[in-house]
């Protein structure tokens, strides 16, 4: 068989694009695995070295932070804690809510809907003050509740998971009553299993969101106890030499590549499913 | 007490669409109720509203008994087969046939026991683990009824359910519905605005047009003694010739021919409509047909032609029967069988 042109260019595209990707993870991780000393003089490295024991290890159990207090370990699992809890909860809400303004035909439910859709440009950094405010009245600070709270409302699922139930033919929900189901059971036995692709991708960018997030818990805790890993990233793993806090860059790196772990195993674990959300909705 | 009662039933859209007009009707149990009109006329309006799926604006509805205006939908105990069968696509056809009975309450044992005697009656047994995307329109029409029969309910309504099957597969299920409701003995509203359709299943026949009831009746009834022109044209496949003409002390003058002793007091201009079937060729018959085409079916043949100033003039001959195009026939109606219509209001009046 003749391989065509088109063929070897879209071969050699997908290629550069899988390297642009990959490439960068690959020095993370190679530099992870020599010592500082190298990398400062002489820049990322390309090869293994055989520092990768010894640098995992300390990045996983030495004691960071001002007071010598959080572990890196905690902090993934913090962050873990915060970017579970913000997806969860947006996924169910916004679904939630999204039933009611497709399904209830009450008042003022598209200036409602345009409401929520209007907040999408008004981000938590924009809110953040305010919403420090009633976090810290309600004293909800240095916890998991403050770190979540403030996220969960999420006008872009709320217009995805509208948009989906919107291609929903009425007779579904029409014969699904004469068969005796309530709104409560049409949302549980038919809206959310029918939605389940949408769920697994939203789940997904969701946990992703919440995990990256930085400004909201650096202002959020002043405990350590409460660190997540994008703050950690820029305060631990660092060295004071003559008065000036150089970075540790080889545990950095580590530290790196420990830290997409989670999102990655989110994204593993829920790809079946989210990549046939991205692609097509089952109906 | 009859068992479905329609009393004074309105319905005007929120958009101010007047859909169904004071329509009253009586349904009896264990009766196949057809609705049947041209596209839009309020059929689909009328069920939904016994359903309870629309708001009914003016009347009362009775079903056994009970009055249900108000009434949920999920609690009237009716059964309805949507055109596109709104099957749950995510269950397989048992969960399809037992989604309504769990909500209902009932044992495993007794859904599977229901689900198991309803697909076998209705052929699907072996699909019941398939998902309804993997069946064909016929089994998935099987599976809607399935799901109506399987709950035993009060009434079943069905909304054009064959109108998405091909030509054969249609008059198969027509049958096949026609024989389950005999059995199940279920009281049956069928909407359809298919005529054949209509006179094949129906016990009593509602004709309906622009929201309002012209004549209910059983199909041959309305086939034998229609009430308006619209009725007369609606019912009869071909369709009646509708021929103008002038009525006058019980003569009736039309495109070159007279009847003499009409049954009717009514003077003025008129329209006479005679059915293809209802006429046969004789020597010096009444009306002179030049023929322009012959449709031969097998069975019969229609010969289409011109008398006077009318075009397309139907007739309905055996198909042993030869006629060649451009030959002139000359036919009589059959036993008086024709019927005359006041041309200002379509009315019958002989
Ligand atoms: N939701 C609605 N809002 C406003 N008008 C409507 C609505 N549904 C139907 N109508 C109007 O009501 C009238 C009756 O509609 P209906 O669906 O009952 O007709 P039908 O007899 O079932 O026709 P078909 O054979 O095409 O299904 C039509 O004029 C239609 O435009
Ligand atoms: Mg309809």
């Amino acid at each position: 068989m003749k391989i065509k042109f088109s063929q070897i260019l879209a071969h050699i595209v997908l290629i550069l694009g899988v390297l642009l990707m990959v490439i960068p993870i690959w020095l993370s991780f190679a530099s992870s695995t020599h010592d500082t000393i190298t990398i400062l003089k002489e820049g990322m490295q390309f090869g293994l070295g055989d520092q990768l024991t010894r640098n995992y290890n300390e990045v996983l159990n030495e004691k960071g932070g001002w007071s010598e207090e959080v572990t890196a370990a905690k902090m993934f699992i913090n962050s873990f804690i915060m970017a579970l809890g913000i997806a969860t909860l947006k996924v169910i809400i916004s679904a939630m809510s999204a039933y009611a303004l497709v399904y209830f035909r009450f008042k003022f439910a598209v200036p409602i809907f345009w409401l929520i859709f209007i907040t999408l440009l008004v981000p938590l950094e924009v809110r953040i003050f305010p919403s420090y405010k009633i976090v810290s009245d309600l004293g909800l600070t240095n916890s998991y509740t403050g770190l979540v709270l403030p996220l969960v409302a999420s006008a872009t699922a709320t217009f995805f998971f509208r948009q989906f139930y919107k291609t929903i033919p009425d007779e579904l929900l029409e014969s699904a009553k004469l068969d005796g189901a309530n709104s409560w059971r049409f949302f549980i036995d038919f809206l959310v299993p029918l939605s389940k692709t949408m769920i697994a991708a939203m789940f997904i960018f969701m946990f992703v969101y919440g995990y990256s997030q930085y400004l909201w818990p650096l202002i959020m805790t002043t405990s350590e106890e409460y660190w997540t890993v994008v703050m950690g990233m820029k305060i631990i793993f660092t060295e004071s030499y003559e008065g000036v806090a150089l970075p540790r860059t080889a545990e950095r790196f580590a530290y790196i590549i420990l830290s997409m772990i989670p999102p990655v195993l989110v994204v593993v674990f829920l790809q079946k499913w989210f990549i046939k959300g991205l692609i097509q909705t089952e109906k | 007490m009859s068992f479905l009662e329609l009393n004074k039933v309105t319905k005007i859209y929120p958009n101010g669409t007047k859909a169904v007009h004071e329509t009253s009707m009586n349904v009896e149990n264990g009766e196949f109720m057809v609705f049947v009109g041209p596209s839009g006329c309020g059929k689909s309006t009328l069920l939904r509203m016994i359903a309870g799926l629309e708001d009914i604006t003016e009347g009362y509805i009775n079903l056994d008994g009970i009055l249900i205006n108000k009434v949920d939908p999920s609690e009237r105990d009716v059964a309805m087969v949507f055109q596109n069968y709104a099957l749950y696509p995510h269950m397989n056809v048992y969960n399809n046939l037992a989604y309504g009975l769990k909500n209902r309450g009932i044992s495993k044992e007794d859904i599977e026991k229901k689900v198991n005697e309803a697909a076998k009656l209705l052929q699907i047994s072996e699909y019941l683990q398939r998902k309804p995307s993997m069946l064909s329109g016929g089994q998935r029409q099987r599976v809607a009824m399935g799901r109506a029969i399987v709950r035993n309910p009060k009434i079943f309504l069905f909304d054009e359910p064959l109108s998405n099957l091909d030509a054969k597969l249609r008059i198969q299920m027509r049958l096949e519905i026609k024989k389950l409701q005999q059995k199940v003995g279920v009281t049956s509203i069928f909407v359809t605005h298919d005529q054949v359709e209509a006179m094949t299943l129906a016990d009593r026949l509602a004709v309906i047009n622009n929201g309002l009831i012209e004549q209910l009746g059983t199909p041959i009834e309305i086939y034998n003694n229609p009430k308006s022109m619209f009725v007369a044209g609606f019912i009869g496949s071909p369709q009646m010739n509708f021929l103008e003409g002038e009525l006058k002390n019980k003569t009736l003058t039309s495109e070159g021919f007279e009847i003499n002793n009409v049954t009717s007091d009514f003077n003025g201009p008129v329209i006479l409509g005679i059915r293809p079937e209802h006429m046969s060729q004789t020597d010096k018959g009444l009306i002179n047909l030049s023929v322009d085409l012959v449709e031969q079916l097998g069975s019969d043949n229609l010969i289409y032609g011109e008398i006077k100033n009318k075009k397309d003039f139907c007739f309905r001959c055996p198909g042993s029967q030869i006629i060649k195009k451009g030959s002139k026939l000359s036919l009589n109606i059959n036993d008086n069988n024709y019927y005359v219509f006041d041309k200002s209001n379509g009315n019958r009046v002989n």
